[in-house]
């Protein structure tokens, strides 16, 4: 039985975004910057589902589908690049060493 | 926080457990994920961002999503937090590390980035703060999500799954060992 | 019963490949040969089977059957459907009887090889995708086939995959071709936008009954023809297959003859409903089979590696086809595939045996008086060049090349509204070409067989290589003779059967154009004789041969040609990312206010004085706040993000 509002729900998705924004910024740690997107895009999925609860539409809960395989993409691929960091040598993982963009 | 405590308060007689788990799985879920941010063990920070999906997805099957949910725990919670645990393992972290993370840590390191989601979070707090509520949310079976998955959206599906194997060719690729980096 | 049948014929060749994969090399060899053999030849069987079911039937009803609906969305529905008529008929007799004799070959010449699960599983996939892609009534599923083909020739030519050569040419093949495919689908994109169906018999109708836009069936017809071009190596596509040599021989046999090269031609062949509404498509098709066929048969003469000959005369013979597509009359086009399947997997595989009995030389200058130690091999290499060369009357290459040349004549190629090119131009350029085919493959026959012996040649072919051979020499010898001119004997049969309600005659030919067709051969086996054959005192050389050598070297310049449209722009993309052009630009004007800082110094002592150290100071400041912006930290580019959120959330909650 549903007992959330929308508007609970919309609250609890911003804390949510929030939080995962500040843990992308302050980490300095690839793995912790990937958990906090996992956090980022929980928040977004919880979005469309609430929305998708809300106008009463099963199109919300396909996008939180959709949303669960970039998740599930963005992991695999960001997981790989961890291991190949680590494997060449760059035990920190620091994403600020990674600095090629530097103008 | 207050709208819950708010609503709690209102209904304390009809499905008064309800809004208490209401409240608890959000709260757990928010203050799961500051602990997620602020960990200096990665393992630590795995474990709760496993409690921050598990209650999430509590969230959602109150939300009226019980498909949703049950596919945050299967998918999120278990195989790409598994996925986490293993790399962690397998790059073999140890005291150095967390106290390198800690040195990372600083208050003042903290400063730039909580300003910033908090002017976010303000923004979007007032953006929504006259939202009409919107009524009672109804709940949504497996079953819509199946029809709606395999008809109008069929093409997204195909396009996901395009996406999925691109996905892991690019891991099995970079992620492959190679002789000449050794 | 027959419904039964269809899926299954399928099906054979798709689980042996699915267990030899799975296999991963732990199966003894002997069983491997055997499992693959035996599941094409189980193919072969019900194949055999569906045609004396199908041609005794007394309807000419189609098999059909559908086996799962692939996809259905309101607008647009896809199943995967088989279908057999006549037509699909022909193609998986070849398919299955030519897989099967190559397969048989195989099993000896492959023998010892380590690969060689991985080897048959490829093979018998290759099959399995050729026979979906012939067989689909659905053009979406037949694109899985197409699909299918790719990938196995892909796989097969890179089969020795040490050599880094090898995995070039497979490359090589696997881009060109995907360039049609990509064509390909766009075609299928704009059918299924327009009718709402890949249905064949759908499309077909639509057609018929004209529900399509003339620009909607030309577009459809170009891309698909693209498509088809690169599939069978036509000119502009033409350069990967001389290049996919590199397989071993069975699979360049089965690439050639029966599975791959083919697949364009089927294409137009079944959609030919499709392709005689667009008359653009249809000239351009016919314009390029005679180039491609004149131009294939120029290169073969001039080769040296007999495989590459064999490759060449490949891309010449399908240009018959398309000449014949592009005039109409797909029977022809099908008939000489028929035949040509034949022939070409006769000769590579007596290529592939003379290749091995010599210590693995391909270059026919360094062999040489084969013909006293491997007569039985000299024969049946004869028996495929004559058919290749078209010898009159005794060999199947004859029919089906005079029945091509014979609708060639008649045949008018509109270009404008005006203008028209007529097929007399046409034909005469395939007559040419049908010499120049005699002299390529008889200076090959004579340089490899005649004359002094060069290399020894050691063993003896095995008999299991041996009885392919045999049999396909006696097709390529005596299967023509199902379709004979008028002029000879009205014999009708093969295309009395694609189509029974009779089919275009030619009565009123005048005599001489087929004794034109019949000389041609006859002539280019002389000259061949005279140059090649006659003394030890060979002219090994004709007159400007290097030029054209260098020229067939460098595929005729096309690669250049590549390399200038395809390759360099994307190196130039490439070039434009490393080099991060808004990062230049950044710079300069950093650069610029750099300068400007200078500039302004000197003016300092003047009345400016005041403004400029204004402006010095703003400068710097802007200087130092952009180089800050560019730290290359992906986390101050994030917090840049957020902040640019933020501002734009604020400007729109407060407006």
């Amino acid at each position: 039985m549903p007992v959330f509002s929308f508007n609970d729900a919309l609250l609890v998705a911003v804390l949510l975004f929030a939080t995962g924004l500040t843990g992308v910024l302050v980490r300095r740690n690839l793995l912790f910057m990937l958990m906090s997107l996992d956090i980022m895009l929980n928040a977004a999925a919880l979005v469309f589902v609430a929305a998708g609860a809300r106008w009463h539409d099963a199109s919300g809960q396909v996008m939180f589908l959709m949303i669960l395989a970039l998740a599930a993409t963005e992991t695999a691929v960001g997981l790989a690049i961890i291991l190949r960091l680590h494997a060449r040598g760059r035990p920190s993982l620091d994403a600020d060493t990674g600095n090629l963009l530097r103008g | 926080m207050s709208d819950l405590l708010s609503i709690s308060a209102l209904c304390c007689h009809d499905g008064a457990a309800m809004h208490i788990l209401a409240i608890l799985s959000a709260s757990i879920t928010v203050v799961g994920a500051i602990m997620v941010i602020t960990r200096s063990i990665a393992v630590h920070a795995v474990l709760y961002l496993v409690v921050t999906l598990l209650s999430l997805a509590s969230v959602l099957s109150l939300l009226g999503a019980p498909f949703a949910a049950a596919l945050d725990v299967i998918i999120y919670a278990g195989a790409i937090m598994v996925l986490f645990v293993f790399v962690i393992m397998m790059l073999n972290l140890g005291q150095p590390d967390s106290d390198r993370e800690k040195e990372w840590l600083r208050p003042r390191a903290w400063f730039g980035p909580a300003v910033l989601a908090a002017v976010l979070c303000g923004e979007l707090f007032f953006g929504l703060r006259d939202m009409p509520d919107a009524g009672p949310i109804s709940m949504i079976t497996p079953r819509d999500v199946g029809l709606m998955l395999f008809g109008p959206y069929v093409m997204m599906v195909e396009l996901v799954s395009f996406l999925l194997l691109a996905g892991l060719v690019t891991a099995f690729h970079i992620g492959r060992y190679r002789m000449e980096d050794r | 019963m027959p419904e039964f049948l269809l899926p299954l014929i399928v099906l054979s060749p798709f689980s042996a490949a699915i267990i030899l994969f799975l296999s991963a090399g732990r199966m003894p060899a002997r069983y491997v040969g055997l499992l693959a053999t035996g599941s094409v030849g189980l193919s072969a069987i019900i194949s055999v089977i569906l045609a004396v079911l199908l041609l005794s039937a007394p309807s000419a009803e189609p098999i059909r059957v559908t086996l799962w609906e692939w996809m259905h969305t309101p607008v647009f529905s896809a199943h995967i459907a088989f279908e057999l008529d006549p037509l699909s008929l022909v193609m998986i007799l070849v398919v299955t009887v030519i897989g099967f004799l190559i397969h048989l070959y195989a099993v000896d010449y492959m023998r010892g090889d380590p690969g060689i699960a991985r080897f048959f599983g490829s093979m018998t996939l290759f099959i399995a995708a050729m026979l979906v892609l012939v067989l689909s009534s659905d053009l979406l599923c037949l694109f899985i086939g197409w699909e299918g083909v790719g990938l196995c020739s892909y796989l097969l030519i890179g089969f020795w995959y040490t050599n880094p050569a090898n995995t070039a040419a497979a490359r090589k093949a696997f881009y060109i071709t995907r360039i049609g495919d990509a064509a390909m689908l766009c075609g299928l994109l704009l059918l299924a936008a327009t009718v709402g169906t890949l249905q064949i018999d759908t499309l077909t109708e639509a057609v018929t009954a004209g529900q399509i836009t003339p620009t909607a069936v030309t577009g459809t017809a170009l891309f698909l023809l693209v498509g088809a071009l690169a599939k069978s190596a036509q000119i502009p596509f033409q350069t990967w297959l001389p290049d996919a040599m590199a397989g071993p021989t069975p699979t360049s046999a089965l690439i050639h003859a029966a599975t791959m090269v083919t697949a364009g031609v089927y294409l137009i062949a079944r959609l030919h409903i499709l392709f005689t509404a667009a008359t653009v498509a249809m000239t351009v098709m016919a314009v390029i089979g005679t180039l491609t066929l004149l131009m294939a048969a120029c290169s073969a003469l001039v080769q040296a590696d007999l495989k590459r000959i064999l490759a060449w005369s490949t891309i010449s013979q399908l240009g018959y086809m398309f000449l014949a597509l592009g005039t109409g009359v797909w029977q022809a086009a099908l008939f000489h595939l028929m035949t040509h399947a034949f022939f070409k997997a006769l000769l590579f595989l007596t290529a592939g045996a003379i290749i091995e009995r010599v210590h693995h030389e391909q270059n026919i200058f360094r062999m040489g008086g084969l013909l006293r130690t491997m007569p039985g091999i000299a024969g049946s290499f004869l028996a495929g060049a004559s058919a290749l060369a078209g010898l009159p009357l005794i060999t199947a290459g004859f029919y089906s090349k005079e029945l091509i040349l014979s609708s060639v004549w008649h045949a008018n190629f509109p270009i404008s509204s005006r203008f028209s090119l007529s097929g007399h131009v046409l034909w005469a350029i395939a007559v040419v070409g049908a010499f120049l085919t005699s002299l390529y493959i008889f200076r090959c026959f004579f340089i490899v067989f005649f004359g002094p012996l060069k290399k020894d040649a050691s063993g003896h072919t095995p008999l299991l290589m041996a009885i392919p051979l045999a049999c396909i020499s006696f097709l390529s010898v005596f299967g023509g003779v199902v379709e004979i001119p008028d002029t000879l004997a009205p014999v009708h049969l093969f295309t009395q059967m694609l189509n029974p309600s009779g089919f275009f005659t030619h009565t009123e030919d005048p005599a001489w154009l087929l004794y034109a067709g019949a000389a041609a051969p006859l002539v280019g086996l002389s000259v061949a004789w005279l140059l090649w054959g006659r003394t030890s005192s060979v002219i090994q050389e004709i007159p400007g041969q290097t030029i054209i050598i260098r020229l067939t070297e460098s595929g005729w310049g096309f690669d250049i040609l590549y390399d200038f449209v395809l390759v360099r722009p994307f190196r130039f993309l490439n070039w434009l990312g490393r080099h991060d052009i808004l990062d230049r630009m950044s710079s300069g004007a950093a650069s610029a206010t750099r300068r400007t800082n200078a500039f302004l110094v000197r003016f300092r002592t003047g009345i400016l004085s005041y403004v400029s150290e204004r402006t010095i100071v703003m400068t710097r400041e802007g200087n130092v706040l952009l180089a800050r912006m560019q730290n290359g930290r992906v986390r101050w580019y994030a917090a840049w993000i957020v902040t640019g959120l933020c501002v734009a959330l604020a400007s729109a909650v407060l407006s």
